[in-house]
């Protein structure tokens, strides 16, 4: 017998809504055009809840909780935005920022990238924290993109586009915490993969300038992704 | 006594610098330098980024002559990628390269040098500023200020950006040239090209006020280098060096781009940041040449426009047509004709029939492992030389910047003027304004960023051979 999945009615930024119990939060505060920012988060792909920009607060729970990992449940009342919430947000991109090396002018993301129209967004304009200036490789080994490390903010889109849809599962992390990195096959460069099938899932899917096509020049990696949604109903994913 | 006196920093330059003067024990000038002081390190960290990068990269060099760096390095990356790139695309490039050599000249004319001539070297440091000179002489400041923002508009038009346009990119530019464009750039091109002619007719007029400056304004024998055309045309974007010696006399001709090395070398002193570029042939240090405005238009046997030309024959009879114009005073007054020869060519290309052509853009990707790219910026030749991995990622960089090459020329003219106006150790204002001005000739791009307008902070020590301070001087 199948689980009977329950329509509760829930409150957010004062405005009552209804959803699925098997909803989260972001998904029906999407429906009902209440916006939440996100960066790990995109429609089409398994939530991971890594980057926690789309923080929210509950009323009852001690800690503010991420809107696409946490779900809706009978008269919920939650926040989507206020000062604690602000605050965080903007510390978060600031960590970001200072933890590689994101330089927007000389990016071939410039103009096009999730990471900096969050910062804009969430009125981010200094970065209070020291930069690590850490020394990231560019592994340019593909023939048709290219994997700038210095770019990465780790929102793992691409590992789960890559193993999700395209059922190639080329790319994971490797080590922890400050150390982890994204690797291809079992950390070979990118262009000796045996997995991956040259699709460029991974690459549409980037919110930054870490996955690019080659011979694009600054300002000029616009992404497309227009195939996620539509490979999902085509096959019947996510209802 | 042997004293030092210390110009720190130099002001109304883009960039960083200061100035030494030694003086021996009767307070005469033993020696002078010119130092600078800031440190980029833009080589170092252009190591491991891909190629296509660099010219955006290689542009946050300089907020003044970003187009020049754009077009250096969108010409090294097209000898990476081996492709010629379309013929409109070259020509869309040398338009915003003579837009922005409109405005880089009109600023280091109106902006930053038009003080010391207009004002007088004695003036208070206060009011000999741009802002002094809008007071005094508003017409004047209003041309000066007007065809600098004809060439930055004309760079955002095209780049949709005044400064760090990202338009330019290896294999030609992003975007094709529009009738909408053109049409808003032509008429102001026109606005320029009469402001440029009007202000040249003014100037000519001046000359007569600076005998004295034009005579000790780093004004001595010295070789030239310079791009020309084939026919030995004034060039800024392609063609061939050329280097003449001190009489006129051709050295060097047709010497392809790629082949720098063969007339350059570079070598280092302590006691400056910037490189001291020479002339092979001569080495160090006899193989001073200058760079830039004169250089060029003592290189080139003619400009190539009827206006300009024009304008060079009276150039070339400052010298009595004698040979190269020496004095660096005349920077100024060769920045005035190129400013003319900029227009005249632009309207040139904008009329020409396939300017509104789509096919401004070739791709590849890296089929070379070095690409070396020559353009003349505002300043002098300007070399970007790449090298790449096999995965097109770039493994060196060497940038001679356009104001390296005069960096010899620089000291020799510091000297020259210190030992002319300062003698039995005496200070005054009007000396040491004279020494900065001399270099202000050159316009060297030390930098990004005009600064230092208004109130100049000045500090100038007097120590005596034990380095004790005996006598000091403040300003700003």
């Amino acid at each position: 017998m199948s689980k009977v999945i329950r329509v509760v009615t829930l409150t957010i930024d004062g405005q009552e809504v209804t959803g699925r119990e098997d909803e989260t939060i972001l998904t029906v505060a999407r429906q009902h055009d209440i916006d939440i920012p996100t960066l790990c988060f995109l429609e089409g792909l398994s939530g991971w809840g890594s980057c926690r920009i789309c923080l929210v607060a509950v009323e009852g729970v001690p800690k503010l909780l991420p809107a696409c990992m946490t779900y809706c449940s009978e008269g919920m009342k939650v926040q989507t935005e206020n000062e604690q919430i602000k605050a965080y947000r903007k510390s978060i991109l600031e960590l970001l920022f200072s933890e590689r090396n994101h330089i927007c002018s000389v990016c071939v993301s410039n103009g096009a990238c999730e990471l900096q129209a969050l910062a804009q967004k969430c009125g981010m304009d200094h970065v209070s924290l020291p930069y690590r200036f850490p020394s990231y490789d560019v592994d340019s080994s593909h023939n048709l993109f290219r994997n700038d490390h210095n770019r990465c903010v780790l929102c793992t889109r691409c590992i789960r586009v890559c193993d999700e849809i395209e059922g190639a599962h080329v790319w994971d992390l490797a080590d922890r915490g400050i150390n982890a990195h994204v690797i291809s096959d079992l950390n070979a460069p990118w262009g000796d993969s045996e997995t991956c099938t040259n699709c460029g899932k991974c690459v549409q899917v980037c919110p930054t300038g870490a996955l690019v096509q080659k011979g694009t020049a600054v300002a000029e990696m616009h992404k497309r992704r227009a195939f996620l949604p539509y490979l999902n109903a085509m096959r019947g994913n996510h209802g | 006594m042997s004293r030092t006196i210390e110009i720190d920093p130099v002001t109304r330059i883009e960039g960083h610098a200061r100035i030494t003067i030694k003086l021996d024990d009767g307070g005469n000038v033993d020696d002078a330098l010119f130092h600078v002081t800031q440190f980029r390190g833009f080589e170092k960290f252009c190591e491991g980024r891909p190629f296509p990068e660099m010219p955006s990269l290689t542009a946050r060099t300089c907020g003044i002559c970003p187009v020049s760096h754009l077009m250096a390095s969108s010409k090294a990356c097209d000898k990476i990628m081996a492709v010629d790139i379309p013929p409109v695309a070259k020509k869309l490039r040398r338009i915003m390269n003579f837009a922005q050599l409109t405005q880089s000249h009109a600023l280091s004319f109106f902006h930053l040098s038009s003080p010391d001539m207009l004002l007088g070297w004695d003036c208070d440091p206060a009011k000999r500023n741009v802002f002094g000179v809008i007071v005094e002489f508003p017409d004047l400041a209003k041309m000066g200020i007007r065809m600098r923002q004809i060439g930055q508009s004309i760079i955002a038009i095209l780049g949709n950006k005044r400064v760090h346009p990202a338009w330019m990119v290896p294999g030609g530019v992003n975007a094709p040239l529009t009738e909408e464009k053109r049409s808003q750039i032509l008429p102001m091109a026109e606005e320029a090209l009469e402001l440029a002619l009007k202000t040249f007719e003014w100037y000519k007029g001046q000359t007569g006020n600076f005998a004295e400056e034009i005579e000790h304004f780093a004004n001595f024998p010295s070789m030239y280098m310079g791009l020309v055309t084939e026919d030995g045309e004034l060039e800024h974007y392609d063609g061939f060096l050329r280097v003449i010696d001190h009489a006129g006399k051709i050295l060097h001709d047709k010497v392809p781009t790629d082949n720098y090395k063969d007339i350059v070398g570079e070598a280092v002193e302590d006691f400056s940041y910037m490189k001291f570029p020479y002339y092979k042939p001569m080495g160090y240090p006899q193989g001073m040449y200058r760079v830039g405005p004169l250089a060029r238009l003592n290189v080139c046997d003619k400009c190539g426009t009827p206006k300009a030309d024009a304008a060079l024959a009276e150039f070339r009879a400052l010298q009595n047509n004698s040979g190269p114009v020496t004095s660096s005073f005349h920077y100024h007054y060769a920045r005035l004709i190129e400013i003319i020869f900029a227009l005249e060519k632009m309207l040139e290309l904008l009329r020409d029939e396939d300017i509104l052509s789509d096919h401004v853009r070739a791709r590849a990707r890296g089929n070379r492992s070095r690409g070396i790219g020559i353009a003349e910026a505002p300043r002098g030749t300007l070399i970007h030389d790449y090298e790449v991995d096999e995965h097109c990622q770039m493994t060196k960089a060497n940038l001679i910047i356009a104001t390296g090459h005069n960096n010899l020329a620089m000291n020799a003219g510091v000297k020259q003027v210190a030992q002319h106006w300062i003698k039995d150790g005496k200070i005054e204002e009007h000396m040491l304004n004279r020494v900065e001005a001399v270099i202000r000739c050159y316009d060297p791009c030390l930098s990004c960023a005009t600064h230092a307008m208004g109130k100049m902070p000045l500090h100038i020590q007097l120590t005596d051979a034990s380095g004790k301070v005996i006598d000091e001087m403040t300003r700003g």
